[in-house]
């Protein structure tokens, strides 16, 4: 009925300019009631109306910026605080601000704003612009806007805009009441070729149509669905990926102290919590004295999260482990009352309540791959979990640190005999494992929040992750990172969160039982010992 | 000493003796300092003070909600204080910290009730907090001041409810999204215990009978503290595309919700497709957030900061003095301290002793004002009356009121929709004094006061 009436509107404001005011006027008078209901038939109407003053009215309506005086007068709020009157855009100097409430909106109005401004701006010189209300016409599927398309197909250049436009014309046509059934059936193969979630949320909502249109639309969406499927094991790959990256960046370091030197270390999710907090110092210290350099903070952070985290592992060896060598029950303790020690330490330092990181505009929102959906910050971490493993495996290759601590690993006493000592590489594999945890400490604080209780959430599934991969071997904690983030990630819609990390568990026990020492265990006489 | 040697040396029942004195010296030392310097007080000559304990977790999972509970309670007992105190006595606040361990909060509930002998308790958040201290008041025949909304299906004698029970926040939150937005397909999203699963319970319940079929409904659980939400948000933008409206009820606590709202922003899922209303996110779970790509989505509470009233705006501007950070935010459990607090003062000026009984029966019926321009009384079944609100979240993290209930609500506490409640009232008043009394076979069949 307001669709009608919107064309209806639209049809005669064409055709006399009077009466194009005057529609204008009714609009002004519906977005100034007060009413949520009218503030939205308002925006319809202020489009239709064909008003030049349409686009900025509405514009401000969505900042929040458009205000409303107790005598039904409306005003826009400049950047200066100054108001101009909205109707004609002359300012409006003895306008006081405690004389007008700004304009509420709700999700209604909010939708309408959104296809009302896509009608408005189908002819915006900036094409990103364009494809923007190409995308708010097709959610609001209005035959209202389907005169408005036609115009802007005959000038679109750009082939992705008219590929949109010629979406939002199909939806639109469906919805309409006098479209013929070629055209309907054109449309539904428009939108099966687009195949998308929106495009199938559309195609289950049409009702009253043709019989052979909806045969049409009910195969599309089979066939869509069939598509999504498919895409759907894709980006549960993807998740499984991106969970097993972090569980590989909070695991490589488990796995190398663990390897080199047998120590259960029960504060190494510690390790990754003050990474967490050493971010948020870096942030705090860049916002308040070099202000220029804040966009860079996380890379800034990296290297100093290592060093500090490194830092205290090696301090934590020295002082703690080294007297607790070959007494793993003793080791397992220890370091568990160390972890509290350091949980508490941070939270005298910081408090006890959540730390705010930011996450960098370029880490925000996600993009689309075919039918994939990638968040930003996810493929970030996966990026840089691989690097951080190649940069470990690099360290433990090709440098002689590294050359010495695989000795160490393979046979502890020989390794002494041919001169190499032993208790200093254990105080560097120490540091180093710890550093590598404090570097996923600067990823988590991306997705998790920083507080003192942050290790606790992982050094459980690092755990998990160095056992089942075997101890010592990195490419065996890399795999294993990744095949239980699959696992896991494949099993959560169907068991739910809870069930499906209970069923990971107790798949990891059954594997432990056939093969004590994980998928890639150290061979050797002493590796055995 | 060597297996063998069956008898005690002279140096091992030395060793022995040293270790049990140094054992009873620490023991000594960690009950001097473990009780809070309240303790220490309450050493000295009285005659002086009320201890009001109050029992929120400070770090863990649910501090990022807790912590400003302490606060508001510790601004009130300052104001009480600067009136005078209560029956010419200075309150004295006892904090402690669970921790959001549940069973510590029974511990700590017994400390501050048999070690602290403290008159009233003001405190917890989660329901299974509420319900790990439950035995312990009613055992001891304490007094708890419950500030948070929850699920319902519980009427103690012991416990005054000052939050929303279901039908003063879920059950309006889901009538405006199904009148107001036409929704049709409902996700119901929760952390796993045992408020939203008894929430979830009695929405569903409530869904059927208006006609919403099975399959249009979702439920799904995460534990505390869950921060991967990719997998759950893409399934429900999933089931939001079978053609009808969807809405996602969300009863999601503590720090869960800051990455659930990120995922939400990054995929890029805006209330007007898909709203989410969530129970237990205010003010203060928003402090930290960007809420810019949260825009629009609600929240259903008995209060807002943005609530439009001299009341309130003393009130926040107060609270703004006291925490000298005119940023704080003010949320609905706050207020909820405030009307039990004010209550709790005039109960207890009602009976004219801070005895546990007597104020008990004297609280029942006192009316204070709220913070939204109206009055809040305590009913019989321990619960009060409340408005009901229904927000929208704005770019600066406080809520667009647009939806008001005209009048006060009163409290269902036995929810109508679950066949075992449907039933039961509760009404602590003589001669009644029963929890959960069955009308249709009239009889009391729990929580009756001996």
């Amino acid at each position: 009925m307001i669709r009608l009436l919107t064309a209806l509107l639209f049809v005669l404001s064409l055709s006399s300019g009077s009466a194009r005011a005057q529609d204008a006027d009714d609009a002004f008078q519906a977005l100034a009631s007060g009413s949520f209901d009218q503030v939205r038939t308002g925006v319809a109407q202020l489009v239709a109306s064909g008003s030049p003053r349409a686009a900025p009215v509405i514009t401000a309506l969505q900042a929040g910026k458009l205000y409303a005086s107790s005598d039904h007068a409306l005003f826009i709020k400049q950047d200066d605080d100054s108001f101009v009157d909205a109707a004609t855009g002359a300012p409006a100097p003895d306008v006081m601000a405690s004389g007008v409430k700004p304009v509420r909106l709700n999700n209604a109005v909010r939708g309408a704003i959104d296809a009302a401004l896509g009608a408005l701006q189908l002819f915006a010189p900036d094409p990103a612009i364009r494809l923007q209300a190409a995308d708010a016409v097709f959610t609001a599927h209005d035959p209202a806007a389907l005169p408005a398309l036609k115009k802007a197909l005959a000038t679109e250049t750009d082939t992705t805009v008219k590929l949109h436009m010629q979406q939002a014309q199909a939806a639109a046509l469906l919805v309409s009441d006098d479209a013929s059934e070629a055209d309907r059936l054109a449309a539904v193969g428009v939108l099966r070729a687009r195949g998308d979630l929106d495009a199938r949320g559309f195609l289950s909502s049409l009702s009253d149509q043709p019989p052979a249109v909806a045969t049409a639309a009910a195969t599309a969406i089979t066939s869509i669905d069939r598509m999504l499927q498919l895409w759907g094991l894709a980006q549960s790959v993807y998740y499984g990926l991106s969970l097993g990256s972090v569980l590989l960046l909070a695991a490589a370091g488990l796995a190398i102290t663990f390897g080199v030197m047998g120590v259960i270390n029960m504060a190494h999710g510690e390790m990754v919590m003050i990474g967490a907090y050493v971010t948020f110092t870096v942030q705090q210290a860049l916002h308040a004295y070099l202000p220029a350099f804040y966009p860079a903070s996380l890379l800034i952070a990296v290297p100093l999260a290592f060093l500090v985290a490194g830092l205290v592992g090696v301090v934590v060896e020295r002082s703690l482990i080294r007297w607790l060598y070959g007494r793993p029950l003793e080791t397992l303790l220890a370091t568990w009352g160390l972890s509290l020690v350091l949980q508490q330490a941070v939270r005298s330092i910081f408090g006890a309540n959540n730390r705010d990181v930011d996450t960098p505009a370029w880490m925000s929102g996600a993009t689309q791959l075919g039918g994939l959906t990638l968040t930003w910050n996810r493929m970030y971490i996966i990026l840089f979990a691989v690097l951080v493993l190649a940069a470990l495996m690099a360290a433990l290759r090709y440098t002689s640190l590294g050359l010495r601590m695989r000795a160490v690993t393979q046979n502890r006493r020989m390794a002494a005999a041919m001169g190499i000592r032993t208790p200093w590489i254990d105080a560097l594999t120490f540091g180093l494992g710890s550093g590598v945890a404090g570097m996923a400490g600067v990823a988590l604080s991306q997705i998790d929040n920083v507080s003192p209780n942050l290790g606790q959430s992982y050094i459980i599934d690092s755990f998990m992750v160095v056992v089942f991969g075997g101890v010592g071997n990195l490419w065996g904690t890399t795999l294993g990172a990744l095949t239980l983030g699959i696992v896991n990630k494949f099993l959560e819609p169907v068991a739910g969160a809870v069930l499906g990390k209970i069923v990971v568990l107790v798949l990891l026990i059954l594997f432990i039982q056939r093969r004590p020492r994980g998928m890639f265990p150290l061979k050797g006489r002493a590796a055995e010992a | 000493m060597a297996p063998n040697d069956t008898s005690m040396s002279r140096r091992g029942l030395g060793r022995l003796g040293a270790a049990a004195v140094t054992v009873a010296a620490l023991g000594a030392v960690k009950a001097a300092t473990t009780s809070t310097p309240a303790q220490a007080q309450a050493a000295a000559p009285s005659g002086g003070t009320i201890k009001v304990g109050i029992l929120h977790s400070l770090s863990g999972t649910m501090a990022i909600s807790e912590t400003t509970l302490k606060d508001v309670m510790l601004m009130l007992i300052e104001q009480q204080n600067a009136k005078g105190g209560l029956l010419g006595k200075k309150l004295e606040p006892v904090v402690v910290d669970p921790a959001s361990n549940w069973p510590l909060f029974a511990e700590k509930a017994r400390q501050l009730l048999s070690v602290d002998k403290c008159a009233a308790v003001f405190g917890c958040w989660t329901s299974v907090s509420r319900k790990s201290v439950l035995p312990v008041f009613e055992e001891l025949n304490g007094i708890l001041f419950y500030p948070v909304q929850y699920e319902g299906q519980e009427c103690s004698r012991n416990v005054f409810y000052t939050g929303a029970a279901p039908n003063q926040q879920a059950i309006p939150a889901v009538d405006y999204l199904a009148s107001e937005n036409k929704v049709k397909r409902w996700v119901l999203a929760g952390t796993d215990y045992v408020y939203p699963r008894t929430t979830n319970q009695i929405l569903e319940a409530y869904l059927k009978s208006k006609g919403v079929a099975a399959e249009d409904i979702m439920i799904n659980y995460t534990p505390f503290g869950h921060s991967d939400w990719q997998n759950i948000v893409a399934s429900i933008k999933k089931f939001g595309t079978a053609g009808k409206k969807t809405a996602v009820v969300s009863t999601i606590n503590g720090d869960a919700n800051v990455p659930f709202y990120k995922e939400l922003g990054n995929q890029g899922i805006k209330a007007t497709d898909i709203p989410v209303v969530a129970f237990s996110v205010g003010e203060e779970e928003l402090a930290g957030i960007d809420t810019k790509p949260l825009l629009g989505h609600l929240a259903a509470w008995n209060y807002f900061e943005s609530v439009d009233n001299p009341d309130n705006k003393t009130f926040i501007d107060t609270w703004h003095k006291f925490t000298k950070n005119p940023k704080r935010t003010t949320n609905d459990p706050m207020e909820a301290h405030y009307i039990g607090f004010n209550m709790w003062v005039k109960g207890v000026e009602k009976a004219g002793t801070t005895a546990p009984d007597a104020v008990i029966d004297a609280l029942i019926g006192v009316s204070v004002p709220n913070l939204s321009g109206g009055y809040s009384a305590m009913m019989p079944n321990h619960h009060i009356t409340k408005p009901v609100l229904i927000g929208e979240i704005q770019g600066d993290g406080q809520f667009n009121i647009v939806s008001q209930t005209p009048g006060l609500v009163v409290a269902q506490e036995w929810s109508p929709y679950v066949a075992d409640t449907k039933d039961l009232i509760g009404d602590w008043r003589a001669p009644m004094k029963c929890g959960a009394f069955n009308v249709k076979t009239g009889t009391c069949t729990a929580g009756k006061k001996a």
